[in-house]
């Protein structure tokens, strides 16, 4: 962690003149590797990668009491837990703001691209399937939303659906894929003095000012926009990111 | 029961208003006694009270920052202020985030580096809400931290703008929220433009989401008149509670 705060002037320096440390462009991201099934029990899984970084997402249904003014819609939720295996920083306890931020933000995407159809999902009378979706950090260098929004949608395209009979889920069956209507990605951005680039280091956050994570849907959407750090942007920088978005999307989906 | 389409008939909204109007909004600025600053908020049917304290020592210790004063910003919705059922007590998950991008907006806006080690608190209390609280309640905090005196960029302004079908309209109220498609609540200061707050529900467009900056930006001048008029009747009150002492 030291020697991260120790880099900021350094990393500072050289995003004035459009360079990073490892020698990346502004808008590269660093190797970008998924593992699909990577934890079978679970109904559909996948361990991401972005560079250092490492995110396992596992899916579970399960059935569940609907929200009393949707009888008939499936719940989906989104966990994020950040293991004290990924980070120095990380402790073991109830999450924080950044986990639960970061877990929202990634719902947010899903749900308002309606990637997942919740419509008729009534297991039983007063039951509907549940569907959730965790999010296990288990190495931090960065980018950790872009990372985990990769790892949710790579394992929601590897998710099976099992067969429930008489109101109770039959572990270990599958009535096929979950069908998907729409897939989504994360495309964060951190500003760094005037400079913006596109998947930051953790050492590069640590230099940051702010960030705006933009998800992408199919038809040229957005369907989720988070700006958090003290940094304010203008309306041309996010136009701009909006574009840039659309353009890495492109990439992100080619991994899963 | 309110409807979708019901939402937006022939270029009115279900209150009436068109795209660009707001809803009624008053914002009255020191409001509480033991507080440094304070602002009520009271837009459409929200009214949400903002309280500043600080700043003061930083707790707990280690949280100090030799450089800068620390944010500790803190939204949260009492359990009677919904028009559903009583909710839980104490902070969730939303208002746990929403705290987070709240304190993001105040450590821009404030004028940090002038207190180093110290820490300020803005509390944004929702107490009645329909739709667009966050907002409110940073425009609340924005009243209250200048109302303490703490020196600010400029007044951070919350508006939200989204989208009924294919119509961009601004200030959403609880049933364009629910039965809308899309919302976007942002958080901008004025006299530079920037974006300091930006969330989204839904999906837009680049072009949605320009139109909605420009209908943002436009429409929180208005909001932001109001902010300085409520700070102005304060300090007028003020002046004037002391001149009375004098001739006493």
């Amino acid at each position: 962690m030291i020697l991260e705060q120790i880099k900021q002037g350094f990393i500072r320096e050289l995003a004035d003149k459009g360079q990073r440390e490892d020698g990346r462009g502004l808008l590269d991201y660093r190797a970008i590797k998924v593992t699909k099934g990577f934890a079978p029990n679970a109904e559909g899984s996948a361990l991401a990668e972005i560079g250092r970084s490492k995110v396992l997402c596992g899916i579970k249904f399960d059935v569940m009491t609907p929200f009393a003014d949707r009888p008939t819609e499936g719940v989906v939720m989104v966990n994020a837990e950040f293991s004290p295996v990924a980070h120095p920083e990380f402790r073991a306890g109830p999450p924080d703001e950044k986990s639960i931020e970061l877990a929202r933000v990634v719902d947010r995407g899903i749900r308002s691209a309606k990637v997942v159809n919740v419509d008729n999902m009534l297991v039983t009378e007063g039951k509907v399937q549940g569907i959730f979706i965790d999010l296990y950090i288990l190495d931090h260098d960065g980018n950790l939303i872009d990372t985990a929004a990769l790892a949710a949608m790579a394992a929601l395209k590897d998710a099976k659906v099992p067969k429930f009979e008489e109101g109770k889920i039959v572990r270990g069956t599958s009535s096929g894929s979950l069908p998907l209507k729409d897939i989504v990605v994360s495309t964060s951005f951190e500003k760094i003095g005037k400079t913006i680039m596109v998947d930051a280091t953790d050492a590069e956050e640590i230099a940051s000012s702010g960030r705006l994570s933009l998800g992408t849907a199919n038809d040229g959407k957005v369907c989720s926009s988070q700006k958090s750090g003290s940094a304010g942007f203008s309306k041309d920088e996010y136009l701009q990111m909006i574009d840039w978005a659309h353009e890495k999307r492109r990439d992100l989906l080619a991994k899963i | 029961m309110v409807e979708k389409a019901d939402l937006f008939k022939n270029g009115k909204r279900l209150d009436g208003r068109g795209p660009m109007d707001l809803r009624p909004l008053k914002i009255t600025a020191g409001v509480l006694e033991r507080a440094q600053g304070s602002a009520l908020v009271e837009w459409g049917r929200n009214k949400v009270l903002a309280a500043v304290y600080g700043p003061h020592e930083v707790l707990p210790k280690h949280l100090a920052d030799p450089t800068k004063a620390i944010i500790n910003a803190r939204y949260i919705m009492a359990p009677f202020s919904g028009q559903e059922e009583h909710g839980r007590s104490g902070p969730n998950r939303r208002s746990i985030e929403i705290s987070k991008v709240a304190k993001h907006v105040f450590e821009n806006a404030v004028l940090v580096d002038q207190f180093p080690k110290t820490m300020i608190d803005v509390h944004m209390e929702v107490l009645q809400s329909d739709g667009g609280t966050r907002v409110a309640g940073i425009t609340a905090g924005a009243v209250a931290l200048a109302d303490a005196g703490i020196p600010l960029r400029d007044l951070p302004v919350g508006l939200s703008a989204g989208l009924i079908g294919e119509h961009m309209v601004l200030d959403l109220d609880k049933y364009e929220d629910n039965l809308g498609d899309s919302d976007m609540p942002m958080v901008i200061l004025p006299r530079t433009g920037e974006i300091l707050l930006s969330q989204m529900d839904g999906l837009l467009s680049r072009e949605d989401i320009s139109k909605a900056f420009d209908m943002i930006f436009q429409g929180a001048q208005k909001v932001r008149d109001k902010q300085i008029e409520a700070l102005r009747t304060s300090y007028e009150r003020m002046a004037a509670q002391a001149a009375q002492g004098e001739t006493q």
